[in-house]
C-alpha cells in the first residue's frame, strides 16, 4: 500500500501546485511510482504546471462517474517513467464529487503507487473536503505573511477536526536577505505560532517561474536553488533525516547596489 | 525625496516582522475561538462549576466573550450574582 499525502494551504496562491509538481517529480527521479491527482475541480493548473495539459483525454469526474477506467484517466509522464497525473475537469464543478467517491479513488491508487499526491484547491470548502477525505497525511503550505499564515492555521484546525492530526509544514519563497533585515518573519517565528512540524523550506527563487513557463518542474534543474529544496523534502518523506538547507542571504555590493536602483 | 535618503540612511531597522508576528498572534486567539463552536461553551460550563462552590450566580444572563484592543486579546465575564453561600469549607492541606 502506498502514502496518500494531500497539498494544502487555505489561501490560494501560495505555491500548492507547484509543490504538487515538484515533490512528485523528486519521487519519481527516485525511482518511485508516483501519481498526482488534481483535486481542484473546475480549475485545473497541475496539467499545465507540469507541461501535460495537451494530453488529457478522461479525468478524475469521469473516473468517479464511471465514464472510463481508472487506468484510461491516468497519463503518463513520458520525461519520468514512473511518474503519472490524474488531471481534473474543467467544465465541472466541485461538487461533482464527494468525499466517499474520492476516499476509494484513493484507496485504489495507493495500490499501485507508492506515494499518491493530491493538489486541493484553496478555499475550505467542498474542495477541499474532498481532497482531504483519502489522505492518510497532510502538507501545509504557507509563505512568510500574516494572510498565508492565519489560513494555514485554519486549515490545520480544520484538519485536527477531521481526524488529520499532526501536518507537516512546508514555507515557501522565504527571501533571506528580508529575513535578515527582519522585514519578513522567520522559520521560528512561524513555527511558534502554527505549533507545527516543519518538513521542509522553500527560498524564493525565480527559476520557478522559467520552469512554469517551461511545464518543466524546477526540481529537475539541479543549479535551480528551489531544486535542492524540493529533494530534501522528498528524502525527507521517504524517511531520511535531512538538514534544513542554509539560507544565504545575498547582501554583497552588487546586490545592495540592485537593490537600490531596483533592477 | 527625504524619506527616500533616510531610509537608505536609516539605522534605525527596527524591522516589520515583529509587527506581523504580534498582528497574527491577536487575530489567531479570535479565530481559534471560532474554529470550534464549542470552545466558549465548555469555557462558560467550566467557569459555572468552579464559581458554583462560592456563589450561586444566574447562570442565564451570564455573558462570557473575548474582546480586543490594539495590542492586546481580554477575556470579559459578565456574571450576575444571586447570594453568597455563607458557609465555604476551605481546604487546607
Amino acid at each position: 500500500m502506498g502514502e496518500v499525502i494531500v497539498i494544502t494551504s487555505g489561501k490560494g496562491g501560495v505555491g500548492k501546485t507547484t509543490t504538487t509538481a515538484n515533490l512528485g517529480t523528486g519521487f519519481a527521479l527516485q525511482g518511485k511510482k508516483v501519481v498526482l491527482v488534481d483535486a481542484d475541480i473546475g480549475l485545473r493548473n497541475l496539467d499545465v504546471v507540469m507541461g501535460l495539459e495537451n494530453r488529457i483525454v478522461y479525468d478524475l469526474v469521469d473516473v468517479t462517474e464511471g465514464n472510463c477506467r481508472l487506468r484510461q484517466a491516468l497519463i503518463r509522464d513520458k520525461r519520468y517513467e514512473t511518474l503519472y497525473l490524474l488531471p481534473a475537469a474543467q467544465t465541472r464543478d466541485k461538487n461533482a464529487v464527494n468525499p466517499d467517491q474520492m476516499k476509494q479513488l484513493c484507496l485504489d491508487l495507493a495500490q499501485e503507487f507508492d506515494y499518491v499526491l493530491i493538489d486541493c484547491p484553496a478555499g475550505i470548502e467542498q474542495g477541499f473536503k474532498n481532497a482531504i477525505a483519502g489522505a492518510d497525511k497532510a502538507i501545509i503550505v504557507t509563505t512568510p505573511e500574516v494572510s498565508a499564515v492565519r489560513d494555514a492555521d485554519r486549515i490545520i484546525g480544520l484538519l485536527e477536526s477531521e481526524g488529520k492530526s499532526n501536518p507537516k509544514l512546508i514555507v515557501n519563497r522565504i527571501r533571506p536577505h528580508m529575513v535578515k533585515k527582519g522585514d519578513m518573519m522567520n522559520i521560528d517565528d512561524i513555527i511558534e505560532i502554527l505549533a507545527v512540524d516543519l518538513l521542509g523550506i522553500i527560498p524564493e527563487d525565480e527559476y520557478i517561474v522559467v520552469s512554469t513557463n517551461r511545464g518543466e518542474p524546477a526540481v529537475v534543474n539541479p543549479t535551480a536553488l528551489a531544486s535542492t529544496a524540493y529533494k530534501n523534502i522528498v528524502r525527507r518523506l521517504a524517511g531520511e533525516n535531512v538538514p534544513l538547507m542554509e539560507m544565504q542571504a545575498e547582501d554583497g555590493l552588487l546586490h545592495k547596489l540592485k537593490k537600490i536602483f531596483g533592477f | 525625496m527625504f524619506e527616500i535618503i533616510s531610509r537608505l540612511f536609516s539605522k534605525d531597522n527596527s524591522g516589520s516582522k515583529d509587527i506581523a508576528k504580534e498582528r497574527l498572534r491577536l487575530v489567531l486567539v479570535h479565530d481559534r475561538v471560532n474554529v470550534s463552536p464549542q470552545f466558549m461553551e465548555v469555557l462558560k460550563d467550566d467557569m459555572i462549576k468552579v464559581i458554583s462552590n462560592y456563589m450561586e450566580i444566574n447562570e442565564k444572563d451570564m455573558e462570557v466573550s473575548l474582546t480586543s484592543s490594539n495590542s492586546s486579546v481580554a477575556l470579559v465575564a459578565n456574571i450576575p450574582v444571586n447570594r453568597m453561600k455563607r458557609n465555604i469549607t476551605v481546604n487546607e492541606q
